[in-house]
């Protein structure tokens, strides 16, 4: 999947993230997912006459973090907008949203700028009764209050990403970072991370941007991917047959993996913005954003250079470590528990042989102690076994099928240690020698390459358990070819 | 009509805390009152007969104690119908009480009735209601002024001692005027909006309409304060003090020529009061002279799309889909909301909707919006600059004594006209109030009329404004009152 050839794509995002906090946006309602429909609801989040908002502050809090976290500018002073719109999931008719002066703005995560960054309020969630699942041609539908005023953070970029693979890359960065905050689920199938994309293509080089159609409900970090590349492709066959890109939206069936335009009706919308006067302007105290900067942790893209400066990762290694939360966690804990061993060894593993395990057993498989990678990896420094057999430890570990939980004690039951004794190898190396004349003679008179033979046989002999470059040494010490 | 319903809120509050006056004898004077009254001021009354509850139990230190209060329908009460004057909140029993109204009752007041209104506030003469006009006590063929209509008719006809309204463009202080009360309008932020049915949510504010500037000082005082769910609330710094002057020595009113003599539609007879009342303000030792706000004239333009425009929002959660009326709509969506929509509110509702749509509309919004914005500026420094030569402003609080019945109800822009001086403090957002200034025969001839006398002062300065006031209203002496009868 990437971007039809005389083509550039160039590809825009906008997500919506739902903000973790108690309570819903402007009301004191809890959040909630997955209760009994509208059982988190009262007069201000249903729209009764009367009813004001009042701005969570912890909402606040947190949407400043990741503002922060995206390297933003923070408005002094944001306005509240009313973006009106008559549907049954706005109660009051419009949805309270920032407008021309958003709560930050000009940031860049990873290299793609940040356009803005604001705070709103979530639609309740509709349930239509019927055939399409859509409200056109649905027996009825049902409103469902509970998720309706969830705080949530609108981020848009600027159209810096011109690949369906980038673009889902670095939607998960984003995702990552967000999560690193703590400040959402972050969770794309149950909607607390929603993903839109603006998708143009141009000739390469172009100035101009083409026309760009807008991508919606890619609820899946791989649909995200598709949906992008497949709006590619349909773009590119419009202008090849000659056509023109029109300006419309598209919704995704995951299902079928189409896309499916929205009728005009559905998002041609004159919003009317007005500048909420229920609210006063959102001024951030100083105290504010300290708190904010200093609640920060170390968000991915400077663990990545952190892991590259301190510990000599080499940089796709450091991005693999950095940008998944989990295996970053996990190989700060074996770096701690890994004294004596390099910083870059231990990543070698973790993002090598362990991953790798762990993709062959999958979920089944069990988890690895930090302290047991580490251990073996410093058997493989330390020579007391070989590589490959410390692939073989880690494959027992994981094994869900194996019932052993100790590297020592794999490499005892499956006699792994390697043959360290120094007679023993010059033994075997003086037998294989033996066994393999002609490939000696070779050896001795000049060609280093006709070795393997030998070494084969020791290996055969040994099982694998001699280091191979001890196992080249000798045997060219013994054939005066060193 | 006995006694004790001449009585102002202050007095009889004192008078039964002195137990000179049984709560309940008070109460059930006005309950009677309300039940029997013919002017179409009260759309909900209590029952004369009992199942009254709370407030009776008056707690100590209550400044309302026992003092029925006549509260505007578009207060939210909780399980009391609320109806907003609309056909589309028709049934409507809110499940919460407004702030304003808790804060009276907490003070000891007991709610009286919901007194009738121009349909979501917006008109300036109580037929915009959706459930009849309101007369006016002093002569039955003419309108009490709006769209506190309900509220001032009562407080003028002795149905309530006192009562609360609210005040967009002029709705407590024209009303007031017209029915021969005060009328105060606060600083917008000094009472809390919550639980007040939303208008042009950044020119409503909370007002009183009371018989004497004492009362106003006293519900005020009850009503004011920051409150949590309101972040436009502050309250009133230091609260306010209880009005006591006698004499304006050293105080300085201008007198803004746009909005008295030059005033567009002003009546002789209202003219000529208003002199009489500067001549009183002089008498007591007050500076008048002439000052400019170089743009007030303009004050209406702009209200008439600002105000529309949050209107257009604000209404936009009567959709038939969660409360009040909800019309048959063909199992189609959109037919639902524009029978509901088109059943429930009435024509003026329905042409400021649309005035406010179209202003707020792509390609509109800067010609009219983003205008009238800067026009409200200009407004908001015209005050300014007035007050930093003056203590107050004064004009006359309408144009025109009470007109007939349906004498402005094919032309909205002469029914707009009413609140020709009222507009431009709104929009500046600062305290006024309206008291009596005398009675005048309307153009063209006719019974007197009350003609009232409107004060401004700078942004929070509310004990400043009642203290003038108060020693205005003594220097007119109004002690008229409506002959009740046919006209
Ligand atoms: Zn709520």
């Amino acid at each position: 999947m990437s971007v039809p050839s005389g083509y550039e794509a160039v590809i825009g995002l906008e997500i919506h993230v739902q903000l973790s906090t108690q309570t819903k946006m402007f009301c004191g309602c809890a959040l909630s997912f997955g209760d009994q429909p509208n059982v988190h609801t009262c007069p201000v989040c249903l729209a009764h006459p009367g009813t004001l908002p009042v701005v969570n502050e912890r909402a606040v809090r947190y949407a400043l973090q990741i503002a922060l976290a995206l390297g933003c500018e923070v408005a002094p002073r944001s306005i509240f907008h009313r973006k009106n719109y008559f549907y049954p999931d706005s109660p009051k008719g419009y949805q309270i949203s920032q407008y021309d002066i958003p709560l930050a703005a000009n940031g860049s995560l990873a290299g793609v700028r940040i356009h803005r960054v604001h705070l709103e309020e979530d639609a309740a969630k509709m349930v239509h009764l019927g055939e399409s699942g859509r409200i056109h041609g649905s027996a009825a539908s049902l409103v469902d209050f509970n998720r309706g005023g969830t705080p949530l953070v609108e981020i848009v970029t600027e159209p810096d990403l011109h690949d369906p693979g980038e673009a889902r890359q670095w939607a998960q960065l984003l995702r990552t970072t967000v999560e690193q905050l703590g400040v959402s689920d972050v969770n794309m199938e149950e909607g607390s991370l929603r993903c839109d994309a603006n998708v143009s293509i141009r000739p390469p080089g172009a100035e101009e941007l083409g026309t760009k159609t807008e991508l919606k409900n890619m609820n899946s970090f791989r649909f995200l991917e598709r949906g992008i590349a497949a709006e590619l492709e349909r773009q590119a066959s419009v202008l090849e047959a000659g056509g023109e890109v029109a300006q419309e939206t598209f919704h995704f069936d995951p299902r079928t993996g189409s896309l499916t335009p929205l009728r005009s009706k559905e998002y041609a919308h004159d919003y009317r913005y007005l500048p909420e006067p229920d609210l006063v302007p959102l001024a951030p105290t100083e105290q504010m954003l300290r708190e904010a900067r200093e609640a920060l942790p170390e968000l991915p893209d400077q663990r990545r250079r952190r892991y590259e400066a301190e510990f000599g990762v080499p940089e796709v290694t450091a991005r693999q470590l950095a940008f998944d939360a989990e295996l970053g966690t996990y190989f700060e804990g074996a770096l701690e528990a890994g004294d004596g061993v390099e910083p870059s060894v231990i990543a070698n593993w973790v993002t090598g042989d362990l991953a790798a395990a762990r993709r062959h057993f999958g979920a089944d498989g069990r988890e690895v102690a930090p302290a047991h990678l580490v251990a073996v990896a410093r058997m493989v420094v330390e020579k007391r076994i070989t590589h490959a057999s410390g692939r073989e430890v880690l494959d027992a570990l994981v094994d869900p099928g194996s019932s052993i939980g100790d590297p020592e004690e794999v490499v005892e039951s499956r006699q792994l240690a390697a043959v360290s004794d120094s007679s023993e190898l010059e033994a075997i190396v003086e037998r294989a020698i033996e066994a393999e004349p002609a490939a000696a003679e070779k050896v001795r008179s000049g060609n280093p390459k006709a070795i393997g033979p030998i070494v084969g046989a020791v290996m055969r002999e040994t099982k694998g358990r001699a280091d191979g470059g001890e196992v080249t040494r000798l045997i060219r010490e013994k054939l005066g070819a060193a | 009509m006995t006694d004790v319903l001449e009585l102002t809120a202050a007095q009889a509050a004192r008078q039964i805390e002195a137990g000179e006056l049984g709560a309940d004898e008070y109460l059930d004077a006005y309950a009677e009152a309300a039940a029997g009254e013919e002017l179409n001021a009260y759309l909900w009354r209590e029952d004369p007969n009992g199942g009254r509850g709370g407030g009776r139990d008056r707690p100590a230190d209550a400044p309302l104690g026992g003092v029925p209060v006549a509260v505007k329908d578009l207060f939210c009460t909780e399980d009391v119908p609320t109806t907003a004057g609309s056909r589309i909140l028709e049934g409507y029993r809110p499940p919460y009480t407004a702030t304003a109204v808790r804060k009276l009752t907490d003070a000891g007041a007991l709610v009286l009735g919901k007194t009738n209104l121009d349909e979501f506030g917006m008109g300036s003469s109580n037929e915009n209601s959706g459930y009849g006009p309101v007369l006016n006590p002093w002569d039955r063929r003419r309108v009490p002024g709006g769209s506190s209509g309900g509220s001032a008719a009562a407080v003028a006809a002795r149905l309530a001692p006192c009562a609360i309204g609210t005040d967009t463009g002029g709705s407590v202080r024209q009303p007031a005027s017209l029915c021969g009360i005060v009328g105060l309008k606060p600083t917008y932020g000094a009472i809390s909006r919550q639980g007040m049915i939303a208008f042009a949510s950044s020119l409503d504010q909370c007002g009183t309409l009371t018989r004497d500037v004492a009362d106003a000082a006293l519900l005020l005082r009850a009503m004011e304060g920051r409150d949590r769910c309101d972040s436009t609330s502050v309250g009133i710094e230091g609260g306010v003090e209880l009005p006591s002057r006698e004499d304006l020595e050293g105080l300085r009113f201008g007198v803004p020529r746009e909005l008295s003599a030059d005033a567009e539609g002003l009546e002789a007879g209202v003219s000529a009061a208003f002199e009489r009342a500067l001549g009183l303000i002089r008498e007591l030792g007050g500076e008048v002279d002439e000052c400019e706000l170089p743009h007030a004239a303009h004050g209406l333009s702009a209200y008439y799309v600002l105000a529309p425009a949050e209107a257009s929002a604000n209404l936009a959660r009567y959709d038939g889909v969660r409360f009040g009326l909800r019309a048959d709509g063909d199992a189609d969506l959109l037919n639902m909301y524009e029978r509901t929509r088109d059943a429930g509110f009435g024509a003026e509702v329905k042409r400021r909707i649309m005035l406010g749509t179209y202003a707020l509309s792509s390609g509109y919004y800067e010609a009219y919006y983003g205008r009238a914005q800067r026009v409200r500026t200009r407004i908001v420094e015209d005050f300014a600059g007035a007050f930093g030569r003056f203590d107050y402003l004064v004009t006359p609080t309408s144009p025109t004594v009470a007109f007939e019945l349906g004498a402005r109800t094919d032309s909205p822009l002469a029914m707009y006209l009413s609140d020709y001086c009222t507009v431009p403090m709104s929009l500046a957002g600062i305290p006024t109030i309206s008291i009596p200034a005398g009675l005048a025969e309307p153009d063209g001839g006719g019974p007197e009329l009350p003609v009232g006398l409107q004060i401004a002062a700078p942004a929070f300065a509310e004990s400043r404004l009642l203290d003038a006031a108060h020693a205005i209203e003594g220097a007119i002496g109004f002690d008229a009152t409506p002959g009740l009868g046919g006209g």
